[in-house]
């Protein structure tokens, strides 16, 4: 078997504490203590090994990446290896100095998440309080600190009525993009999906209302836009294939070709105490499990689209059919797609439940 | 002269927070831009190297056809055309 490609992105989680609770956190359920994070030169050896893999881009993130009191530290060693380097951010934590130390250690780019453009409800979306107006300072704060900034609008059936503003949010916060991103439902976000989940009518509304702000915003604002799998007729093309584009790092150095993986059982992962990051890159049994087409179950097998999306999500093909290898519910291929569609339907047409939020 | 945005008198440059760099590993240009990667052929990592906020569209077009001895009205073409792509996908600003 040849090599694989090297990757593109690595996902440096480097601690699962945060301020915030939100209901929709890609945290796993059981988190890192912070006990066992990786200690400031085990992350620069990481990052060294990441370049030398291949690694273009390193995302360093959390829960709340800025508890870590070495990130500037990361961010300096980074750049040195050659590495674009983004920090996805709560901002909660944020100070002016702490802007300007991130931007002379020299950051390309900041992520910041945004609940809701109302207040009550950004409170609400985040177990937390007075959010929104933090967040509208660390806008400022990263913007008087020139570091280029993405607004993350995390859309639901809460806040989806205030996509429009949310819209013009990014364009007052002085974001060149902004990503809005339908709830994915892992994690615990899938522990509160009757919490978040929309109908239909509300997602192809989102749909128009973007499609609408391209056009009118082109060259101002960049929209990505992650559409929901729940009510789409073929997979996404998860992580850009399973060990094909993309390495996660956890707080505690295990290494994970994605940040949900740790829900599939049976399933062992190296970390990178023991190991380089190149030799699991190439060599670990979880990253080889479903790297390319061989594993495949049919209707995968002999699908044209095979290698487009690479039967889409493993963890969502766990998390609704108990069986990390079956083809994703969210193809409409699968025997499972029309009671993942039902369970949908029926979850956004009853009324909210509270939220479980995530408490570290 | 104009395509979607951009004008012959337009000064593009890169967008803030967009890097060019040679990628080793691939061996390939590249650009990085906020969460994103684009792989640069020949061309396109010519014509992107030039944009530095200061040069026309017109002028580095002037450019390029003495340089790849061609007609200017051509090569204007294309790369207006590409970099209406770039503008609109927020690779470039004006």
């Amino acid at each position: 078997m040849r090599p694989p490609d090297p990757p593109f992105a690595l996902l440096a989680e480097l601690t699962h504490r945060c301020p915030l609770a939100c209901p929709y956190c890609s945290n796993p359920l059981t988190l890192a203590r912070a006990a066992s994070e990786l200690e400031t030169d085990e992350w620069r050896r990481v990052l060294d090994e990441a370049a030398k893999l291949g690694v273009l881009q390193v995302h360093f993130s959390g829960g709340e990446p800025l508890i870590r009191k070495d990130l500037e530290l990361l961010i300096a060693h980074a750049g040195q290896c050659g590495l674009y380097t983004n920090l996805i951010t709560s901002g909660m934590a944020l100070s002016p100095a702490r802007a300007t130390a991130l931007a002379q250690a020299g950051l390309d780019h900041a992520q910041l998440s945004l609940q809701d453009t109302d207040a009550l409800n950004a409170d609400l979306f985040s177990g937390s309080k007075n959010t929104l107006a933090q967040k509208t300072a660390a806008a400022a704060m990263l913007r008087a600190a020139d570091l280029p900034l993405t607004l993350n609008a995390v859309m639901h059936r809460g806040n989806l009525a205030h996509l429009e503003a949310m819209i013009e949010t990014a364009l007052a916060f002085g974001a060149g993009r902004l990503e809005v991103a339908h709830v994915q439902y892992y994690g615990w976000a899938l522990r509160n999906r009757a919490a978040l989940m929309p109908t239909r009518a509300q997602i192809d509304l989102a749909t128009q209302i973007v499609t609408a702000a391209r056009a009118r915003l082109s060259g101002r604002l960049v929209i990505d836009y992650v559409v929901p799998d729940y009510y789409a007729t073929r997979p996404k093309a998860c992580m850009g294939g399973w060990a094909q584009r993309f390495l996660n790092v956890d707080p505690a150095g295990n290494v994970l070709p994605c940040h949900a993986a740790q829900s599939i059982p049976d399933m062992h992962f190296d970390t990178v105490r023991e190991k380089s990051l190149g030799e699991i890159w190439r060599n670990s049994a979880a990253f080889n499990r479903f790297r390319g087409a061989g594993w495949m179950p049919e209707p995968c097998q002999s699908c044209e689209r095979r290698e487009v999306d690479w039967g889409g999500c493993r963890c969502q093909a766990l998390a609704l059919t108990g069986d990390a290898g079956a083809t994703d519910p969210a193809c409409a291929l699968s025997p499972h797609h029309a009671e993942m569609l039902a369970t949908a339907q029926n979850e956004a047409a009853a009324p909210a439940p509270d939220f479980i939020y995530r408490r570290y | 002269m104009s395509a979607a945005g951009i004008a012959s008198s337009s000064c593009p440059a890169l967008a803030r927070g967009v890097k060019m760099r040679f990628d080793e590993a691939r061996s390939q240009w590249m650009l990085n831009a906020p969460e994103r990667v684009l792989v640069l052929d020949e061309i396109a990592q010519i014509i992107l190297s030039r944009c530095d906020g200061v040069i026309s569209v017109e002028d580095l077009c002037r450019e390029l056809a003495l340089e790849f001895a061609a007609p200017q009205e051509i090569i204007q073409a294309d790369v207006m055309e590409m970099l209406a792509d770039m503008l609109h996908r927020g690779f470039i600003r004006l």
